[in-house]
Order: C-alpha cells, then structure tokens, then sequence
C-alpha cells in the first residue's frame, strides 16, 4: 500500500510541482523570459490547459510519466487514492460527450475528488452572459478545476479569463482537445516505447477537427512527423497537397498528401478522424459513400503502413465510412486503449491542476 | 453666447478643395465660411473672437457616409445625441446615419424622426441613409423616392445585402433616376456560411470559422455588372480585399459610375488582431485571444489585403474613408467570439488611426485629409467638405503628430467596443466646429469633463 502510494508521489512529482526542471521549462517554451499570454512566470505552475501550443515537450514527458502511475492506480483492486480529496472539480458540457466527461469524471472520483457534473445545453445558454454568469455562479462555489467543452471556439479562454479555478478544455468548437492529444500520445508512447521519429498519419476532417489541431501541435512537439490527408474541401484555407506546410505556426511541417495511400504508406500510427453526415450536407463531400471509397481506412490501405503501426481513433466512429469495422476492431486497433488510458491522463492533468491549491493561484 | 463672428488664427490652413495648404487664417460668419486669407492676418480683425491655431491645421470638418447611430430603437448602444458627441470628438461635423435601426429607415416618417430628433439633440449634421427594401428584408423596394423627399441622401439595407440579383437590379435602376446611391453591403451570404473572422490562418490557428475573402469579391463583381446595365450609382462600402480593389479599379477605368469607401480599421488592422495582441502573432494563444472587440463585418483581413486598401485609398481608386462606426454594448461582447456581435466603435479613433498612414509615408497629409472631407462632399454632392466662401463653417483643428492613448472611458459614445483601448495614436483632433460653433475642444474640455466626471 505504501509503495504503491510513492510510486504515485513520485511519478506526480515529475509532472508538476513547482520548480522542478518539467516546471521551468515549460513556462519559458516559446516565449523565452517574457510571461507568456496565459501569466506563467519563471518557476512557476501551470495554471490552466487549454491547448497543446504553450506545453513543453519536457512537461508533456511529465504528464506521461504521471499516467503511468495513475494508471496503475486504477489497475488496483480499491481504485481510490486521496490525492485530491477535499478538492472540487466540475465539469461543464455545452455540447454532448460521453467518453471525455465520463472520463473525466472518473479520473476526478479515483483522485479523491468532489466531482460535479453540470450538463448545460448550448442551445439553453446562447448568450455570452449567461455563459459568464453560469461559471461564474460555478466560481462562487469554491472549485479548483473547471472541467469545459463548449461549440465555440475560444470559449475555456474566455471562461479562463474570468474566474479563478484551473481550466481545462475538454473540447472547444474546432479549436482545441488538449486532453485527447495528451491520451494519444500517451497510447502511442505505450505500445511503441518512442514518439520521435516516428509517421503519424492524419487522415479526414481536418478543417472543422479540434483533435487534429491539437494532435497535430503535439506530435510535432515531440519529434514526430505528421501527414494529413483529406479532400481539399476538408482541409483548412491555403493548405494544399504536395509540400510541407510553412508560415503556418505551430503547424509548420505538417506533410499534406493527396492520395490516402501516400499518407498511409511507412506510418507508424494511422488516424481517420469521425466524418459527420453535416459535411455531406454542407457541400463538402458528395457523398459518404464517395469518401469510404477515397479516403477510408479499410484492411488493404492499413496493410500499407508498417507492420506494427497501430490504428487509432479519437471517436465516436462512423464504422464503415472513415474506418471499416474489420479494421476498427482488428489486432491493430488500439481505440478502446485510447478511452482507458484517457482516464489516467485525466487523472495526471487535474493531479497537476489542482495539487497545490487555489492559494497558489493568482 | 459665441459672438457671431470668429477668426481661426495660426494655423495651417489645408482645403484639398481648394489646393490650399500654407499658413492662413479662415474667417467665419452666421455661421457660414466668410473668406479664407492669402496670408496670415496682421491682427485679428476688431469684432471677432479668435480661435487660437498655432502650431494646428485647420481643415474642413470631416464628413463619415457610415455611422451606424442605432436610435430609434437601439438606444442601449448608442443615441442621435451620443453618437454625434463621438462625431464631434473625433472631428467629424457630417455624419450619415445607417437604416439599421429599428425600425428601419424604410419610411418618410422614420426619417423624419431621425432628423427631428437630430436637430434637437445633435452637436453636428445628421444625413440620414435609407433603407432599399422593406424592412432591410430584401424583397420588396423601400420607397425610395418618398425617402429622398424626406431627406435620405442614399440608399442601404446595411449590413444585410441584397442577395437578389433581381431586387439589387431594379434598385440601381430606380434610384439611379433619382441620382442617388445604392450602397450595398458586398457580401454573398452563402459563401460566409457560418464563418466569424477572415479565412486564413489566423482562423485556421483559432479554430474560427473563417469569412472567405471572394464572399465580398464575388458581391462586388455582380453589383458592378449591374450598375452598368442599368446605369445607376453603385457605392461599395467598407472595402476589405485585394480582389474587391481590382474589381473597383477595372470599372472606373470603364467608366462606371462606381465609388468605394474603406473603413480605418481595414486600412489599419489585420486579421492577427484577433489573438488580442496587437496585431503580434503569439507562440501559444492566450487567455486575451479571441478579442471580441475585432469582431466586424467584412472581417479584419490579411496583410495582403490591407495593403492593396492602402493602395487604393491612396491612388484614388477608393474614394474615401468611412467609419462603419458600429456600438455596441458591452454584453453584446463580453462573450465568445461566435456569439458577439459585429462591429467596431470608430468615431473617436478614426483620425488617430488613419494619421499612422500618413506616418509611414503611405499617404500623405493633403490626400488624406481629402478622403475624410472634398471625397465625400463630392459623393454626396452637398456644399460642404471645403472652406469656400458661403459654405458652412464646419472645421476641425488638427495635431497631427500629438500623441494619446485611447481611453473608452472617455469616449462620448455610450459604447466603448474598439480593440484601440490603451493604444498610443499619434495624430489628434483638438477642436471640432459645426456651423461656426466650438462643438469640441479638448483645451477646454479637459478640466470640464474632469469636473462632471466628479460630479457623477
């Protein structure tokens, strides 16, 4: 019991406190000895996480690390520990989800967490205000994390800018889903041992895809390369096949192929991403049908890529259009890994948010 | 009680009109320009109160064809009366006022009451713009001729476009026998979608829904194809792409009875002001992204885009500036940048604004003040926008290298949404006078506004 409650102390402690080397690198990345954009100084914690571009890829060694204790918490018979107990983390969702509150959800409650799960419909809460008022009235309850998904863009910075608890975007619009590449990498790391070096392939919806944002600014992180492959229509403006992306950020390098096979080809990892029928409407596809013959992930494009590579999905699928069910459920298939290790990444971010109290925050 | 006649003395003195630009003092009377001098006075003239001017320029007041004033009906952003405050402040004596207030300025009776309540309310001149259609709708034509009668100086659904090729045809038609402009907002709906900010990687980095720049191109191109057939007036207002420039250019080479305006903040700001940084591209995006207050309809655009502007405002190809003044209330922007509202509180920064053109040698004083005065007086074709003898007395006193920090709680506007808020300008409006009338002053309402401030 011991052992394992230091085990757990250990791997935390290269995640997230204060001062240590994953700390100080992470609050100087980019911006040198300037605060950067989200007030971090010099040493000190990270506040809140809302995307992938202001993280380290020392820091993202950290919150790995983390997981892997967590997870072996939650290998253990009483999956419980009082990390975070006495401490209240919400979780607000404009927009549906299953997996990413559950999880969250979850991670809290294994962490020794009070954990609220507010279900707020977009629909209900249309205007700004109210969105204000809603966290704010969640602020005046004395929470330490903030757990939010919401269909615009740029919302958990605006709720951020406003109250006092960690935040933590669960999924913005088509901006951001930190978490989910946190969990990617995680898996990937898992099952390859590396992540530099490695052919990661991106294939579908990247124009309105808030993981393939994040997942794109992560990976790059960590040494490895990407390639995308959508129809054009899909692609974001002035992204076009046939040479690396420049000019474009923290996007930079990003491959663009215009054939799936060429994407496919050599990868380490393959990702369809989920096509919503939205986009058939909206004059983006023909037809889904078209697209599962063009662009799907079946067993003989999966066969192009290395033998070992692993077949991911950020879910929900859409199984026979992006990805085809053989494939989806075959042994190369790490999608259902992916939603149990979303637990222990979860469990690794609100351990870092929320460790050290609100005192700390300023 | 002002005396009836007043001398500005000291001064630079700059009437493009006119092709004046040296030291001169302007003498006015009931009201009314009464004489511009050769040379500098001796002394001033017995019977006169003197305006000092030294070390100012003295120039026509400016005229804005884009004010959105919202009363009727949307006085919780701004009013007649507020709003020709922000006017005054910002150095413009001639504002024309947007039909998108409710209701709309699809009617005599409405305009009737705009001027009415313009006349009892308002520091400067009030012109209003009516509406094309029936309640902005785009359907059915606004009366128009009854809406010249009452005083409509153009004709605007605003920021709805008129999508019908057919309606915007018979527009262009009718009020083109009326001599007066249809100013349509260059915008195919269809292609903007849901889209909130300019497309491109600002957009892309943001996750926002992105306003491709041909929306308004294509809009352009149509409008300009039918004013031709028909032989009406077409203005485009707020021009903001490269293309919708070219379009522009091709058809007064032709011959086209085609003007185009540009707003300061299209000729000023791009697209990466939406990070909230200035127009500086971050490393990570931060808790001040997504500043709602650059949220505006066309959208800030490229770099590429506001050069072309620049250019074109410069070689005349755009006529002259217009505010595209939009309030709005703070709730209408402190909210997610999906869900604000459009536009920008330009009056009190537009010449500080514009003055940075002029400081990077992209324009010069001369053809800039043009642009905000002789451009639109020739546009609406009214005496104003000079300093000729018998026109009104409408001037502005400029520094045009003072530097201020913007500061919206000193706004007379009752809006304070710019994206300018604690930004040095270098270029400032000292006095404004409408009708011979000192309608602002900041040598004077420094300490006045101190004191009321104190007072509230």
């Amino acid at each position: 019991m011991s052992d394992q409650g230091n085990q757990l102390q250990h791997t935390v402690q290269v995640a997230a406190e204060p001062g240590t080397a994953a700390a100080r690198r992470s609050s100087t990345t980019g911006t040198g000895q300037e605060p950067s954009a989200q007030g971090q100084f010099l040493g000190e914690p990270r506040r809140h996480l809302l995307d992938m571009d202001d993280i380290s890829a020392g820091e993202i060694d950290g919150l790995l690390n983390s997981a892997e204790g967590m997870r072996e918490v939650l290998g253990r018979d009483v999956r419980k520990t009082p990390a975070l107990r006495g401490k209240s983390v919400i979780t607000i969702f404009f927009e549906s989800s299953t997996r990413t509150r559950v999880s969250f959800e979850q991670a809290g409650k294994v962490l020794g967490a009070d954990v609220i799960n507010v279900t707020a419909s977009a629909s209900s809460v249309t205007k700004g205000e109210s969105l204000l008022n809603t966290v704010r009235t969640l602020q005046a309850m004395q929470i330490d994390a903030l757990v939010i998904r919401h269909p615009h863009s740029g919302a958990p910075y605006f709720v951020a800018d406003h109250v006092d608890a960690a935040v933590i975007n669960a999924g913005d619009g088509t901006h951001a889903h930190p978490t989910q590449t946190l969990l990617d990498l995680f898996t990937i790391r898992r099952r390859l041992g590396v992540l530099k070096g490695l052919k990661i392939a991106i294939i579908g919806d990247i124009l309105y895809s808030r993981v393939a944002r994040s997942d794109i600014i992560g990976f790059l992180k960590m040494g490895t390369s990407v390639t995308v492959c959508a129809p054009p229509t899909l692609l974001p403006a002035g992204w076009r096949s046939g040479r690396p992306l420049k000019d474009s950020g923290p996007f930079d390098g990003v491959q663009i192929t215009r054939t799936v096979e060429e994407a496919v080809e050599g990868a380490d990892v393959i990702m369809p991403l989920r096509i919503q029928q939205e986009r058939q409407d909206a004059g983006h596809l023909p037809s889904l049908r078209e697209y599962s013959t063009r662009y799907g992930i079946n067993s003989v494009r999966l066969a192009l890529a290395k033998p070992e590579a692993l077949l991911m999905h950020p879910g929900p699928m859409n199984e026979g259009v992006e990805i085809s069910t053989d494939v989806a459920h075959g042994a190369q298939s790490v999608i259902e890994e992916q939603v149990s290790n979303g637990v222990a990444i979860r469990m690794a971010v609100l351990y870092a948010l929320c460790a050290r109290g609100r005192s700390h925050a300023q | 009680m002002p005396s009836n006649k007043v001398v500005i003395m000291g001064g630079r003195v700059i009437d493009p009109a006119r092709n004046i630009d040296g030291p001169a003092d302007v003498l006015i009377a009931t009201g009314k320009v009464e004489d511009v001098t050769e040379r500098p006075l001796e002394s001033a003239p017995s019977g006169y109160e003197v305006i000092d001017a030294t070390g100012l320029v003295v120039a026509p007041g400016f005229i804005d064809l884009h004010t959105h004033l919202r009363e009727p009906g949307l006085e919780h952003k701004e009013t007649i009366a507020t709003g020709a405050s922000a006017a005054a402040r910002g150095g413009f004596t001639t504002v024309c006022a947007m039909p998108n207030t409710e209701p709309a300025q699809d009617s005599a009776s409405v305009i009737e009451d705009v001027l009415r309540r313009a006349a009892s309310g308002a520091a400067v001149r009030v012109l209003p713009i009516g509406a094309i259609t029936v309640g902005r709708r785009g359907k059915t034509l606004a009366p128009l001729a009854e809406l010249a009668e009452a005083g409509a100086v153009g004709f605007s659904d605003d920021g709805d476009p008129v999508a019908d090729a057919n309606i915007m045809r018979q527009a262009l038609s009718y009020a083109g026998d009326l001599g007066l402009p249809i100013i349509n907002h260059a915008e195919d709906k269809s292609l903007v979608r849901g889209g909130v900010m300019n497309e491109g990687p600002v957009a892309n980095r943001l996750g926002l829904a992105g306003v491709p720049a041909e929306a308004e191109a294509v809009m352009v191109a149509r409008d300009i194809h039918l004013a031709e057939v028909t032989g009406g007036r077409l203005h485009i207002p707020h021009v903001s792409t490269r293309r919708s420039v070219e379009h522009v250019r091709a058809a007064k080479a032709r011959g086209l009875n085609v003007t185009a305006e540009v707003t300061p903040h299209h000729l000023t700001l791009t697209d990466a002001w939406v990070y909230g940084l200035h127009g500086e591209t971050p490393d990570s995006v931060g808790l001040i992204a997504y500043d709602t207050n650059t949220k505006v309809n066309p959208p800030l655009r490229s770099a590429d885009d506001v050069e072309a502007v620049i250019e074109a405002l410069a070689d005349g190809t755009i006529d002259f500036i217009a505010t595209d003044h939009a309030p709005h209330a703070e709730t209408d922007k402190v909210c997610t940048y999906a869900e604000a509202a459009h536009g920008i509180n330009l009056l009190e920064t537009a010449f500080g604004s514009v003055m940075s053109l002029v400081a990077d040698g992209r324009i010069d004083l001369v053809t800039l003040i043009h642009r905000l005065t002789a451009a639109p007086a020739a546009f609406l074709g009214r005496q104003m926008g000079t300093l000729t003898q018998g026109y009104p007395a409408d001037l502005v006193l400029l520094d045009p290298t003072a530097g201020w920090e913007v500061d919206t709680r000193q706004f007379a506007s009752r809006s304070r949404n710019t994206p300018l808020g604690g930004v040095v300008l270098r270029g400032r409006v000292i006095s404004t006078i409408y009708g011979g009338k000192v309608v602002h002053d900041i040598r004077t309402e420094t300490a006045a506004t101190a004191a009321g401030r104190g007072k509230a």
